[in-house]
Parts: C-alpha cells; sequence; structure tokens
C-alpha cells in the first residue's frame, strides 16, 4: 500500500487493523484511536481520497491503495495545510487528540463540497466526535478553510 | 508591569504540532525505538463477588507472555491504596487494593495484570485468566444503597462512608415562621467525563541510574511522582513523571492512583523493559471513575415577594465502590446549594454512601451541577406558586455588589469557610436577559435561566521557574500539565508581560516533573489562578534580578528601570539599557568563555566591582523560581439563558438559543475562555439530554460504547452565544478566577426549566432524553 505517497509492504500479522499498522508499525502516530469501535472518528484517514476510519479496516484491506494520514497534508518545515491553518485560526483544538481525524474529515468534506452551507459543514464533521471545543469553532475552521483554499 | 499580552486573543502556541500530527500522547511513546512490552488488566465481570480462585496456570504457559501478576505477586498487594484526601467526617473510608484477591465490588475492578511480547497476545492471554467467583447481592442505586438493603462492605454499617451537617442560622424556626413552605426531590444520576483520549501508562527503569521514568496520561504527574517513589522507596529525584499530550482529562485523570499507575511501573522495573499499557473504550466505561449520582430532598421556606427564609437540604451521594477522593463531592454541592443567592438560614446535610459501582471522583463540575438544579429548581418552583416571573423570584434574592466578602455560612473544600471574594450577580442576570432577547414563534417554546457560583482555585499551591537564556529567549515551566487548555500561550502572555518579550519569545513547559517537579494538579478550574500567578512572581523576579544587574553595570538606580521590547533600559531614555540576552551572560560569572556572548561575563573582561563575583545571597542565572499559594479561593460566576422547543410527539430537543454571560475575573485570553465555556456547554447539553450511564440492577453497564452511549456530535450541540463581564478577584496580583468547568455548571437546570415550560409537566430528574420525555408526558 501506499502511505502518504511512499509504499510499504503489507503487515506480519494479518490481524492488524490499519489504524494499529500506521500508529506502531510506520510509526504514524498522528492517526489516534479513540474508541475501536468507528464511532468518534479520531482514525479517520483518507483512502484514495475518501475518509475512512482506519479502525475499522484491516491493514492488509488497504493493499492497492492510496492512504493519506494527517502527517501527509504538509511536510515539516512548511506552511501548514489550508483545514490545518484554519484550525489553527479558529482555535478549531483544544487537546488535539481529535484534531488529526477531523482535520481529515474536513478535507475530503471541501473536496466534495468546496462552497459547503451550514448544514454540510455539520453534517461533513458528524461522523466526528469532540469532548473540548463544543464543535463552535471547528465550524469555524470549517468555513475558514474554504475561504483559505481558494486563496 | 506593562500589560501587553495580557487580555489578547493570542493565538496558541500548541497548535503546530497537534495539527502536523506531532502531538506526543502516552500511547504514541516510544523512546529511541525502545519497543515497550503490552500489558492488559483483567477485570471483574461481576458488581459484587467473592473470589473463590484465580488461576493463571495457562495465561503464564501462553507463548509471547512475559509475565502475569495477581495480588500474590505484588509486594504491595494486600496493602489498600490511598484515601487521598482524607476528612473527620468520612469515618469509613475504603480505598480498593491494587489487584482484588478477597472480594469484587464494581465491574471492571482489576484481578489481574498480563505482560506480554504485543496487546493481542496479552489480550488472548486474560482470556485464559480463569477467576472462580461466587456472586454476592448487589446494590446498584443510592436509595437502595441508603435504605441499606444489602451492604456493599461488611464492616460499613448502613452503607454509610461519611456524614456531615451544617447550619447557617437556625433553619428549623425560621421555616416554621415563612409564611410559605414547600417540600422538593431531586434526582441526578451518574455521567462520564469520556474524554477522547482514554488513559495510558508507559514505564522504564533505568538499572544503571537508579530511575525510573512513567509517562501518564495524568492531571496530576507530581502527585505520581510523590507516590511512587514513596512505594517504591525512592528518593523523588529518582523518579521523573511526564504528563506529555494528554487528550482529555475532565476530571477522572486527576485521580490517583488508578492500578495500573502502580503495576507499569512495578512491572517495568522488576522486568528491566519498558512496559506500556493503553486503555480501550470499553473497559474505561467502568475502570475510570464516574460522578453525579445524587438524591436530594429540600424544603424551602419563602415570603409572599418570593424571597428564600429558610432551606434545609438533605442529600445522598453515590460514593460508588470506594471513597479514595474522600468525600469532596459532596462538600462542594453543599457548600454551592446557595450560589449567588442570600439564604438567611440555611442546614445540609449529606450522607456519602457505597454502592457496587465505579467508585466516584470529580468530573468537570465536580458536585456544581447538582446543586445549581436543586437551588434554581427550587427558585423555579418558588417562582410557579406565587405566579411570578422566574428571573423576579431570582433579582428579589441575589447578592448584591456592595456585601462582598460574602460569607455563606459553611466548609469549603480546602478547609477554608467559603466566602465569596467579588462578583455582580444582578449584572450577569440583566445581562443574559438583555442578550437573550424575545420568545421565538409557535408552540412548545420554553424559556430556561440558571445562575451560579463556581469556587475556583483552591490551594494549596503551584510554582514556576522561567529563565532567560544568553540568546534572549525564555523558557518556563510549572508542574500542572495541561490536557488543552493552552498553558502554553497563556503562561507565555503573563511571562512576556512581565519581562518586556514578545510571547513567540517564550516557551513553556508544563507537567514534566523533570523541568519543575514540585505542584499539586490541574483540577477544580485552579491553573490559571495558581500556576499563573506563580508564573507572574516568578517572571517578576526575573525582572528585578535584571533591573539590578544593570543598574549595577550602568550605575543608575534599579527603580529608573524598565523591561521593554526585550531590553533592560533607562525609563525614557531607551537608548540607555541593555538587551535582556546580555544580561543573562551577566547574571553568570564564568571562568571559560563557552560562546552566546559568555566571553562578557570572564573575570578580565566583566566591570569590576567590590566583593567576590557572587555576592552573599545572588544565585548565578538570569532565573527564578517563584511560588502562588492562594488565601482562599476565588468566585467565578455567570447565568445562562436559553429557548428551546420541543416536538410533541418525538420529544426531539432543539435549543433555539443558548446565551452565557460569564465572570472569571480579568481574563487572560479570550480565545481560550471562550473556548473553554463553548466545551462545557457542550459537555452539559451531553449530560442533560444525550449520555446516560444505563446500570441494571445487577450493576452491569449496559451501554459500555459510544453507541450505545450518546456524545453530542456537532449536529446536537447549537451555537452558544458568550458574553462576559469582569470583577477582578481581590485575592490575586493578576485579579483572575478560574473558568474551566464554569461552563458545564447550570445547563441541566436551564435545559430542566425550559423544557418545564416548554412541555407544561415537572422535571425533577437528570439526565432526561425523549424516552423519559415521552414517559413523563404520559397521563398516569
Amino acid at each position: 500500500m501506499k502511505v502518504n505517497g511512499a509504499v510499504h509492504p503489507p503487515p506480519v500479522d494479518p490481524r492488524r487493523l490499519l489504524s494499529d499498522h500506521l500508529r506502531h508499525d510506520l510509526g504514524l502516530t498522528g492517526t489516534h484511536v479513540g474508541c475501536e469501535h468507528g464511532v468518534c472518528g479520531c482514525c479517520t484517514v483518507l483512502l484514495d481520497g475518501a475518509p475512512v476510519r482506519s479502525c475499522l479496516m484491516l491493514a492488509v484491506q488497504a493493499e492497492g491503495h492510496d492512504v493519506t494520514t494527517i502527517e501527509g497534508l504538509a511536510a515539516d518545515g512548511e506552511a501548514l495545510h489550508p483545514v490545518q491553518q484554519a484550525f489553527h485560526e479558529c482555535h478549531g483544538l483544544q487537546c488535539g487528540f481529535c484534531t488529526p481525524g477531523f482535520v481529515m474529515s474536513v478535507v475530503g468534506l471541501l473536496e466534495q463540497h468546496p462552497n459547503p452551507t451550514a448544514e454540510q459543514v455539520d453534517e461533513g464533521i458528524s461522523g466526528n466526535l469532540c469532548r473540548c471545543t463544543g464543535y463552535a469553532s471547528i465550524r469555524r475552521a470549517v468555513v475558514r478553510a474554504a475561504e483559505l483554499s481558494k486563496q | 508591569m506593562t500589560t501587553r499580552w495580557f487580555g489578547e486573543r493570542v493565538q496558541r502556541v500548541e497548535d503546530d504540532r497537534l495539527l502536523r500530527g506531532h502531538g506526543r500522547f502516552t500511547d504514541d511513546i516510544n523512546e529511541n525505538g525502545e519497543r515497550a512490552l503490552e500489558s492488559v488488566l483483567v477485570r471483574s465481570p461481576f458488581a459484587h463477588a467473592r473470589i473463590r480462585s484465580i488461576d493463571v496456570i495457562a495465561a503464564r504457559a501462553m507463548p509471547g507472555v512475559v509475565a502475569v501478576f495477581t495480588a500474590a505477586d505484588l509486594p504491595f498487594g494486600h496493602t489498600d491504596l490511598p484515601i487521598l484526601i482524607p476528612h473527620p467526617n468520612l469515618t469509613h473510608g475504603r480505598t480498593q487494593r491494587c489487584l482484588a484477591s478477597e472480594v469484587v465490588r464494581y465491574v471492571g475492578e482489576a484481578v489481574a495484570f498480563i505482560v506480554a511480547e504485543s496487546r493481542s497476545i496479552a489480550e488472548d492471554a486474560a482470556e485464559l485468566v480463569q477467576v472462580d467467583y461466587e456472586l454476592l447481592p448487589v446494590v446498584i442505586t443510592p436509595e437502595s444503597a441508603a435504605r441499606a438493603d444489602h451492604l456493599v462492605h461488611d464492616d460499613v454499617p448502613g452503607n454509610v462512608a461519611a456524614e456531615m451537617i451544617q447550619e447557617a442560622g437556625a433553619v428549623q424556626s425560621a421555616l416554621a415562621a415563612s409564611p410559605h413552605r414547600k417540600r422538593l426531590h431531586f434526582r441526578f444520576e451518574r455521567g462520564a467525563a469520556s474524554p477522547m483520549e482514554a488513559r495510558a501508562v508507559w514505564a522504564r527503569w533505568s538499572t544503571a541510574e537508579h530511575r525510573l521514568t512513567v509517562y501518564d496520561s495524568t492531571q496530576s504527574p507530581t502527585s505520581i511522582r510523590g507516590g511512587l517513589a514513596v512505594l517504591f522507596g525512592l528518593p523523588e529525584s529518582n523518579v521523573d513523571v511526564i504528563a506529555p499530550d494528554v487528550g482529555g482529562g475532565f476530571g477522572p485523570k486527576i485521580m490517583l492512583f488508578y492500578p495500573d499507575e502502580l503495576l507499569v511501573p512495578f512491572a517495568a522495573m522488576k522486568l528491566g523493559r519498558p512496559v506500556k499499557w493503553t486503555e480501550d473504550r470499553q473497559e474505561h466505561f467502568t475502570a475510570v471513575n464516574q460522578e453525579r449520582g445524587q438524591v436530594h430532598e429540600v424544603e424551602v421556606g419563602y415570603d409572599s415577594d418570593g424571597k428564600l427564609l429558610a432551606l434545609d437540604v438533605d442529600f445522598v451521594h453515590d460514593a460508588g465502590a470506594y471513597t479514595p477522593y474522600g468525600i469532596i463531592l459532596p462538600i462542594i454541592t453543599a457548600a454551592q446549594v446557595p450560589g449567588p443567592y442570600r439564604v438567611p438560614n440555611y442546614r445540609v446535610r449529606f450522607r456519602d454512601v457505597y454502592t457496587n459501582a465505579t467508585p466516584t471522583s470529580p468530573y468537570r463540575g465536580a458536585g456544581r451541577p447538582h446543586a445549581c438544579f436543586v437551588m434554581e429548581r427550587t427558585l423555579d418552583a418558588v417562582a410557579a406558586e406565587l405566579g411570578l416571573e422566574r428571573a423576579e423570584v431570582r433579582r428579589r434574592n441575589l447578592i448584591q455588589p456592595d456585601q462582598f466578602p460574602y460569607e455563606v455560612g459553611v466548609a469549603w473544600q480546602d478547609g477554608n469557610r467559603v466566602v465569596y471574594d467579588s462578583g455582580n450577580y444582578p449584572a450577569l442576570l440583566e445581562k443574559a436577559l438583555t442578550n437573550l432577547g424575545p420568545r421565538p414563534a409557535g408552540d412548545q417554546v420554553g424559556m430556561g435561566l440558571g445562575m451560579y457560583v463556581e469556587g475556583t482555585g483552591v490551594g494549596p499551591y503551584e510554582g514556576a521557574h522561567v529563565q532567560v537564556l544568553v540568546s534572549g529567549k525564555v523558557v518556563a515551566a510549572t508542574g500542572i500539565p495541561s490536557q488543552g487548555q493552552a498553558h502554553a500561550t497563556v503562561w507565555a502572555q503573563i511571562v512576556a508581560d512581565q519581562l518586556g518579550v514578545d510571547v513567540a519569545d517564550v516557551e513553556v513547559t508544563s507537567g514534566d516533573t523533570r523541568r519543575f517537579p514540585w505542584g499539586v494538579g490541574t483540577f477544580a478550574s485552579r491553573g490559571a489562578v495558581t500556576a499563573g500567578n506563580a508564573m507572574a512572581v516568578a517572571a517578576g523576579m526575573v525582572a528585578e534580578k535584571a533591573k539590578h544587574i544593570v543598574a549595577d553595570h550602568l550605575e543608575v538606580d534599579a527603580a529608573d528601570l524598565e523591561l521593554v521590547g526585550g531590553k533592560v533600559q533607562v525609563k525614557g531614555s531607551p537608548d540607555r539599557g541593555m538587551p535582556l540576552a546580555a544580561v543573562a551572560v551577566l547574571a553568570n560569572p564564568v571562568r571559560y568563555a563557552f560562546g552566546g556572548g559568555s566571553e562578557a561575563a570572564t573575570q578580565f573582561t566583566a566591570r569590576a566591582r567590590p566583593g567576590p563575583p557572587l555576592h552573599e545571597g545572588e544565585q548565578p542565572g538570569l532565573e527564578a523560581t517563584g511560588y502562588y499559594s492562594p488565601p482562599g479561593s476565588t468566585w467565578a460566576a455567570g447565568c445562562h439563558a436559553a429557548y428551546v422547543r420541543v416536538d410533541p410527539k418525538t420529544f426531539r430537543l432543539e435549543i433555539l438559543k443558548y446565551v452565557v454571560i460569564h465572570d472569571c475575573g480579568r481574563v487572560i485570553n479570550p480565545l481560550v475562555v471562550e473556548g473553554q465555556i463553548e466545551g462545557g456547554v457542550a459537555q452539559g447539553i451531553g449530560g442533560a439530554f444525550y449520555e446516560r450511564l444505563a446500570y441494571d440492577d445487577e450493576g452491569q453497564l449496559r451501554n459500555a460504547s459510544f453507541m450505545e452511549f450518546l456524545m453530542p456530535y456537532a449536529t446536537e450541540i447549537p451555537t452558544i452565544e458568550i458574553d462576559h463581564i469582569e470583577t477582578p478577584s481581590p485575592l490575586n496580583p493578576l485579579g483572575i478566577k478560574g473558568a474551566g468547568e464554569a461552563g458545564v455548571i447550570p445547563v441541566g437546570a436551564v435545559l430542566a426549566s425550559a423544557i418545564e415550560e416548554a412541555l407544561g409537566i415537572p422535571i425533577t430528574e437528570m439526565p432526561l432524553s425523549p424516552l423519559k420525555l415521552f414517559e413523563l408526558s404520559r397521563p398516569s
């Protein structure tokens, strides 16, 4: 499978979840695990460009696919991706644990709806739980990210 | 001090690495590529049972299993864990042992600990542990506990861990003399904090250095360090405890010790390899402390104007199976029921009772949401009886701005009495009503209102270390960790103001005992007050030191100097001064020039002054350690108001408008405070209407997953409209009060009030749900 543009061999253990493979075999610990039953969205990554929950997939199922994790959005030393930048400007994160999952969901959302309505914003982030922000600042960040993406 | 950064909406300095996926949470720790052994706990599946035997032979024999521990294998296996906050009224305090070997008293109590080469092997081995349980009768509700249907601990009569009665005034005679009296009953169920990161611990023992290093997703690394040093007989200086990035806390991570916090370091020492444990979500539901279960009987006496004359509150607090955190929660409820109102005669009695459920300890709000619910629901009842507006009844009872300091007449959680330091409660109420505006059109619309005070910033103390480096950059450290409260940003603002530097030049470390070993923890909305003021004290000491060094060198009076723009300069003469970097060099007289401009401080180049290079009492380095210990709590306050609509058929809740007026004294960073409030209100809405811990009669939590414990998504949380007033605290130099918990406190009371009006049915309990409203609306 390809992860953030680089080709990696499949995991040794066939029962390895994609989330665990990314975190513990490839060292990409930016993908977080909050519930391991597909509700919280912390583990969201892009599979061929679309948001998926990496805790609901076996790593071997990602064979032949293109995986993007939070680490793949902006290289070290380079400017933040517009969605990351918007979360910073709008105080869209507190503890930062749910944040990578939200950012990946919003990247997917804006891919589908570059100018999302308020309903589309709520819908687009309604697969991710945040216990810190109360979502208001995340909504603002999505709107801001749409603006920044066009600049 | 020139105030420049304090009060500004400074964007957070901690965001960049968190946004890039470079956060470092405990499960991410992989020091020097060392692969830690992984571990799991075998937990009791029963709420109350005697352990006849534990058989770990098959688990031990499994390939890949490194060790299996039961109580018999631990040197501390038969020691009760500590009661963290002893109290004279806690006459029957009981704590669990690290691993149970005789009786288990809640589902999730740890029984055995398995360490293996991988998590999956450890989990497979856990299946092989055979525990023979003899089931015992279960006590699950606070009511049945108080009736003592069965005993949770054989040696605790009536299940009562503690009882406390306090009285201010003379309630019996005041009630007898009241023109109106009313009895009320209010019930609050347990809730769960549910931070997105569950708990985790990672430990390494270095035999060569005789040193224990522990990463822990905790709210109190300094206390964990103290406890581990005692348990293992090590000097504290040989134990490092680090709370790295912590993915939310909200209270339960202030509890110590969870069994894993002792077992993981113990196993690392015994096995000579790093060991980690990461909790999964399902075990988090029963293994991590909960809160809020209370049942209250109230009698209120009032006059025909709606003025309170007497209030008698008798409540039962559900302690769960043990009392590790003492009786802080019911003490807080008892202290906070009167809220912002004058209650001339107040009596409160509580009993803290054992049940066969997870122990309780503070969860954001900590005793206050239920206290607020009791008082606000009582005032709504008084208004309804007299046919008065709910706001008017509150207006007539509020403590007035000229009545501070205001003594309530009951005990506070820090051992002092409850004394409100400052506030303007009428302004909060009027502003909330103004911002709420006119009632939206439509049927089944209700208005709700709730006011609260919050004792914040409890002691005993926090400290800080601040140092100006020879580069001119500043490093600052404090013992308390952040779980998302932007400590690195707000402490930098405070330090930058004191030293006249840019906020970007201040780098803060918090929650790492290697950098700052003393302190208490992040809880009780205390961080800003205690560590914030400690930062100001330490940075102020550094500023004074810098002035004296420059005064010596420029032969000017220190009183004529100021710190501005990264320089120490003569007031009004910016050309006469010295960069802070150069002052840092001069602060450390050296023999060897090692770069960074240090040649200026060598013996033949430094300006000569009489006496030895370091005068008596002087210390090298442009640095200082300062402490702040509050004389008493600072009292924040607020008013929330809302309009809701409830669908008469589905009982779906729609929050049409929600306004918050908040007073936490002087605000360091409005961006951060508003984030705290928005998050608190959302947690309050979740706790009031969506989340419910569904325990059955056997003490099984039937909904221990996010599939069934319904935390709100964005689709459930409305926009919260926030406004502030500022009544600075007279108790600390910065005039600040805490803000972390405020958002959650009145939400239950506000929604109950609004739903009661929308549907015309009495609301006396929390949490609600569409099903609960359907049941309450059914004609009986």
